[in-house]
């Protein structure tokens, strides 16, 4: 059940900058109740288009990522929960 | 007398509530703040299209009225008429970012539920339209039932129909208040998006301004050298731009002084008044042009956007040293005081990230220390230019800051390890678009600033040094006697004396150290007072700035270990007070004043022992 390993979805974090990518699940267990409130609260849900857009220039770290019409900053870690398809 | 109405604003963080707050009250405004709670209160006057006087609450920014911070709280509890200290508002402003609808109408659908009386402000509909972005206000008003009025809040562009809306609203008979039902979050983000995407006319995809600076500005090796930059022009502009009016306030200080000495007879009121309380003040209100400057840019990067975009940048570092770039803003704050830094931690959601922000904040180079290394580095170190137009001593005042900032990451460090061990620490943040600010908020701001800081120097430093004039004036010294060794402030001092001695610190800084408690400036015109009084009987001393008084009374490695003393030391009661109150216990004030200490005077003391080997 484990909805990290579902075929054709790639984590957020390993989606290369400037593409779009449509979310298909979040693995709430991975976060805190406080992170996963906030993350909602940005706007990420199944569904939702997300866009990596800057790095962090020390270690790649944090992610700054549109989502919606929102950008938003978010360490990898977090990213790393979101399980996104590709669309481009 | 029926109290004023009382209208609420309320919205999500960046959707430019404040903005829209100061535009509608101008610089009627108070800030207090909520009873039991350390969440400030914004209120202000400000009257409808027909004249008649409203009351504004401006509320802090939420997502949603599900809390996830203290601030939310209050949000939340205001508006359903549970917070302590304020009634329930008879109506709500919202204020939504027209480019943001998706995520801003989820919170604005919430309030909607709550059956109040109700405006929505579609704020800053330029930045929209900049980015290709045309909406309909009258479909947005027809999906969500409660009149739109389009605002652009930084240009004071709209404010004229909002005031007119809320005319029509307190005249319409209300019919009361229904029972608040409380729609799932998630529903309530999928209708936001729905709706958002129906009140679209046009949308023209275009390379946002935004998205262009941020690829300069958040550039993995341009980025952080801007930053740096930045950093160094706001402290170099600390020294140059202030030079001018720093003269004017002098000039004024001693002409006040002047007129006081000859509409007085010599004796004890004039000694009171020119020794110590003018002396006292002026020395302190010199410094008042410095940190207005360095405000000025603190809340230029704020308004900006560009502030959350540096805790971008400083994120990964601040981690590696157990905080988060969430910390960077508080501790940039600091920077100017420690205060409002502390408090402005209640942004960081993680209870040790916040706990170790506000144990290292003390630490950051804040503005009241300015007047001391002002006067040292003046005193001490020569006015040479070391090249490329960098001038020696603006060079060690940014050493002092680097100091600081070192300080406080190594502490930091220190403290994840220790006793604050564990916790993740999160760093989640919206970067918000880039805006100009308009002028009118950063002037509030300003304004903000100098009343805190002149009530500062007007109460506790006139205070102390009032005290300090009288430990340092009684009882008088009788002929060939030195005033600072026979008064009471003397004797105190003997006893610190004795333990700062062997870090290089005369009687005069033991007799500053003291009263400096009550705020860092003290020091200069706790020394000041000292030296105005020693010199009484020789009017071409009483002539030459403290600066050169001190340069003849200080070797430098004194003076240099004066510095390195400041860097840490925790010399301020409102920093402890408002730590008290932040961490709601004495613990952590009381392990932060030891800890401040150990290593002011391990700092102090090395520098000093340093400085005399190297025969300086």
């Amino acid at each position: 059940m484990n909805a990290h390993f579902q075929p054709g979805t790639i984590s957020l974090e390993r989606l290369s900058l400037g593409t779009k990518a449509c979310v298909a699940s979040i693995n709430w267990e991975m976060l805190d109740p406080g992170e996963a409130a906030r993350l909602r609260n940005f706007g990420f849900d199944e569904g939702v288009t997300v866009e990596p857009l800057h790095l962090g220039p020390f270690g790649r770290d944090p992610i700054a990522i549109r989502v919606g019409r929102m950008t938003v900053a978010i360490r990898r870690r977090h990213a790393g929960a979101i399980q996104v398809v590709p669309l481009t | 007398m029926n109290p004023l109405p009382l209208i609420a604003v309320a919205g999500s963080p960046n959707a430019g509530k404040s903005a829209l707050f100061n535009a509608l009250t101008g610089a009627r405004q108070k800030v207090g703040n909520y009873p039991g709670v350390t969440v400030e209160r914004h209120s202000g006057r400000s009257t409808s299209a027909d004249g008649r006087p409203i009351e504004l609450v401006d509320l802090p920014g939420a997502y949603s009225l599900d809390p996830a911070s203290p601030d939310e709280a209050v949000t939340r509890d205001v508006l359903l008429g549970q917070q302590k200290g304020e009634r329930q508002p008879d109506a709500l402003l919202i204020v939504v970012d027209a480019s943001n609808l998706d995520n801003h109408l989820r919170f604005a659908l919430q309030l909607i539920e709550l059956g109040l009386p109700t405006i929505v402000a579609l704020n800053m509909v330029d930045l929209a339209k900049r980015d290709g972005l045309e909406l309909d206000p009258v479909r947005l008003e027809q999906e969500l039932g409660v009149p739109v009025i389009s605002t652009v809040a930084v240009r004071r562009r709209g404010t004229a129909e909002l005031q007119a809306a809320l005319d029509d609203m307190l005249s319409s008979p209300r019919c009361g208040v229904h029972k608040h039902v409380k729609s799932d979050l998630l529903n309530l983000q999928r209708r936001a998006r729905e709706i958002a995407a129906t009140a679209v006319i046009s949308e023209t995809p275009t390379r946002r301004w935004t998205h262009r600076l941020d690829a300069v500005l958040l550039h993995p090796v341009l980025g952080p050298v801007i930053l740096a930059a930045l950093m160094f022009v706001m402290f170099q502009a600390v020294f140059a731009w202030s030079q001018t009016p720093v003269g004017w306030i002098e000039d004024g200080v001693s002409w006040v002084s002047g007129v006081a000495s000859s509409a007085l007879p010599a004796g004890f009121l004039r000694s009171l008044v020119v020794d110590g309380a003018i002396a006292g003040v002026g020395a302190v209100i010199t410094f008042l042009p410095q940190i207005l400057i360095l405000f000025f840019f603190i809340l230029l990067l704020e308004g900006t956007g560009y502030m959350v975009r540096a805790a971008f940048l400083m994120d990964k570092l601040m981690h590696g040293t157990g905080l988060s770039g969430r910390a960077f803003i508080p501790l940039l704050s600091s920077f100017a005081c420690a205060v409002p830094g502390i408090m402005a931690t209640r942004t960081i959601d993680d209870p040790k990230d916040r706990l170790t922000t506000i144990l290292v904040a003390p630490l950051m180079t804040c503005s009241a220390r300015l007047p001391v290394y002002t006067l040292i580095i003046a005193a001490f170190i020569p006015n040479t230019n070391v090249g490329l137009g960098i001038g020696l001593q603006g060079l060690v005042m940014f050493g002092l800051y680097v100091l600081g900032i070192a300080g406080a990451l190594l502490a930091a460090l220190t403290l994840r390890k220790g006793v604050l061990k564990g916790g993740s620490g999160g760093f989640m943040m919206e970067l918000p678009k880039y805006q100009w600010p308009s002028l009118k908020d950063v002037v509030i701001g300003l304004l903000t600033r100098i009343e805190i800081f002149l009530k500062r120097a007007g109460t506790i430093i006139l205070g102390t040094t009032v005290v300090l004039w009288a430990l340092a004036s009684i009882p008088p010294a009788g002929p060939g006697q030195k005033q600072s060794e026979v008064s009471i402030a003397g004797h105190i001092a003997n006893g610190i004396e004795v333990v700062v001695k062997p870090i290089g610190f005369n009687h005069d800084i033991a007799l500053a150290l003291l009263p400096a408690m009550a705020a860092r400036e003290v020091a200069v015109s706790a020394i000041a007072t000292v030296y105005s009084l020693d010199a009484s009987g020789d009017p071409d001393q009483l002539d030459k700035s403290l600066a050169d008084k001190l340069r003849h009374r200080w070797p430098l490695p004194t003076a240099l270990a004066f510095l390195a003393w400041f860097v840490f030391a925790p010399q301020c009661i409102s920093t402890i007070a408002v730590t008290r109150r932040e961490t709601n216990g004495w613990k952590w004030p009381l392990f932060m004043v030891s800890y401040l200490f150990i290593l002011a005077y391990a700092a102090a003391g090395l520098t000093y022992w340093t400085a005399v080997a190297l025969g300086l």
